[in-house]
């Protein structure tokens, strides 16, 4: 546990020690607010909730995600500190769950740091608080799973612009799958098992329901597994690619 | 001390490193040569436990690297290949992180990290990032963080690449320094710093060790070793006048300048005071006259290309 947190913490240090972590900060609440306001039409619903924020999640976190992700490991084989970082005595696990809970708690500060946007619902009318609650919790977990997607594909080259491209397909796809558009396209020929469980992959299934405040703790349970399995391919591909 | 039992890698088709076998013990400053791609880096990888390797095991102290990496791991200090270190973080915190790593807390940690500031000099820029750092600094850097714990084992690839001669001089007395009660593992391709740290060196070509003796004991390999080197005003046959002598193996004109000889001595013999007497009472006209210790190098190229060094 105390490497974990040793290698955490200078994750997280070396974000906000070059500017990334303030740009990544104020180009997420940029972008949030200008989704929620003017493609949300946030007034002019007039329901005090969330929607038009936490709908637009998917997508944001589809480009800004990655871009955090992308350097994670690349850089480490590029620099070759990962020789350095590898040979001291940690466990693996340790050195990519610290950098990995980094990643992810940079993205919590940037998502905590909307917060006006709660406050403003609750101004403006009486929302339900632990809907936008549970809705903010499913956010971070989704941006969790862009995240391991990313982190895995950061260890398959020493390009960080690479594993960017690959990390934006691959999120795609995973969005994508559960979107109603394409289930429909597979409707009446495809067996309805099959589209099931090619829907219940898809974030946007997940997702929507705890952001609609369906509290089932299966949609987190999704993310949390599929956040360990790409995390656990992470440190296979780690193993088999350290040579190169 | 460190124990390496037919320690091989294989990557695809290509067998990197092959069959290595051998120990070191304490106090040893072993320096491992041979040329670029014969396996050196990828020794090291493994020795330290960042590759795994295809057959055979490492072990130190009587950890195996592979079962017991932890403890392994904890014995070993390592300057990687270019000293890599994380640019983005000054010195200062570039070191703190490495102490905690090694499992320094509370205020041991700047007693720790300001000694190895003092021993590698790097005072001056503890507040410096990383990447600002000149490559001299840098490798400073690496080695600050390689000793830091005081580690058994010292593990360093190519310490003094890329440093100034006297950076180098003062990286070599570190490590002679520090070797008194340690294992030193040097990878290098330079020689002269096997002869200036090393007390065993050990010549690796295509992954198989081709020669494993103290450096004296490989520069008398050299068919230089002994050697009278004489330097002529005017011509003169040599040769002639040291038919007589059982131990002379032969004259050899220098490639380079036409009035120096070299007069080879047969292995294991001393030809100088005979050759001398010889020259004083035929007068020969000589401008220079030494005995040549036998160069390193000429071992290192003998053993490593057999054919070409026959030539």
């Amino acid at each position: 546990m105390g490497n974990l947190l040793i290698i955490f913490k200078r994750e997280l240090f070396s974000y906000f020690a070059t500017p990334l972590a303030y740009i990544f900060i104020v180009i997420f609440l940029v972008v949030n607010g200008f989704l929620t306001f003017d493609f949300g039409g946030f007034y002019a619903r007039g329901q005090a909730d969330l929607s038009p924020f936490f709908a637009f999640h998917p997508f944001l976190y589809l480009f800004m995600v990655p871009a955090i992700a992308m350097t994670m490991w690349a850089d480490e084989r590029k620099t070759g500190t990962i020789e350095l970082l590898l040979t001291l005595p940690i466990n693996l696990r340790d050195a990519i769950l610290g950098k990995y809970l980094a990643a992810w708690a940079l993205i919590g500060i940037a998502l905590s740091l909307t917060f006006p946007i709660w406050l403003t619902a609750n101004y403006l009318g009486d929302p339900d608080n632990g809907i936008i609650f549970a809705a903010y919790v499913g956010s971070w977990f989704m941006a969790g799973a862009y995240l391991a997607i990313g982190a895995c594909l950061s260890a398959c080259t020493k390009n960080p612009v690479i594993a960017f491209i690959l990390t934006v397909t691959i999120c795609v796809i995973f969005v994508l799958l559960g979107y109603p558009f394409l289930l429909g396209m597979l409707t009446g020929w495809v067996p309805q098992i099959i589209i099931d469980a090619i829907s219940s992959m898809g974030f946007l299934t997940h997702f929507d329901s705890i952001s609609k405040g369906v509290f089932d703790v299966r949609d987190f349970l999704f993310f949390g597994v599929f956040i360990a399995a790409w995390l656990f391919a992470s440190a296979v591909v780690i193993e088999l690619k350290k040579a190169s | 001390m460190i124990e390496i039992n037919n320690l091989t890698k294989n990557f695809d088709q290509f067998t990197a490193v092959d069959g290595l076998t051998f120990t070191v013990k304490e106090g040893e400053v072993l320096g491992f040569l041979g040329p670029n791609g014969a396996g050196k880096s990828t020794t090291m990888k493994l020795i330290t436990g960042f590759l795994s390797a295809s057959h055979g095991s490492v072990s130190i102290d009587g950890f195996d690297i592979r079962s017991s990496p932890i403890e392994a791991k904890s014995l070993m200090g390592y300057l990687p290949e270019g000293a890599p270190s994380y640019g983005d973080m000054t010195t200062l915190e570039f070191l703190n992180f490495v102490a905690q790593i090694r499992g320094y807390r509370g205020e041991e940690i700047a007693r720790r990290v300001q000694h190895v500031l003092d021993e590698v000099d790097l005072n001056s820029v503890s507040q410096q990032s990383i990447e600002t750092l000149s490559k001299g600094f840098k490798r400073r850097v690496g080695l600050a963080q390689a000793i830091m714990h005081d580690p058994k084992v010292l593990i360093l690839d190519e310490p003094t690449d890329g440093l100034d001669p006297n950076q180098k001089h003062h990286v070599r007395e570190l490590i002679k320094n520090l070797a008194r009660d340690k294992i030193v593992i040097i990878s290098t391709h330079i020689l002269e710093e096997v002869t200036a740290v090393c007390s065993r060196a050990i010549i690796i070509a295509e992954g198989r060790i081709v020669a494993d003796d103290t450096p004296a004991a490989l520069e008398a390999r050299s068919k230089y070793h002994q050697a009278v080197s004489v330097r002529l005003s005017e011509s003169y046959d040599l040769a002639a006048d040291l038919t007589g002598l059982a131990d002379v193996g032969g004259v050899e004109k220098d490639s380079e300048d036409d009035m120096v000889f070299r007069i080879l001595a047969n292995a294991g013999t001393s030809i100088f005071s005979q050759v001398l007497e010889i020259a004083q009472t035929k007068h020969w006209p000589v401008t220079e006259f030494h005995v040549s210790r036998g160069q390193l190098e000429d071992v290192f190229r003998a053993v490593t290309q057999p054919t070409q060094g026959a030539q």
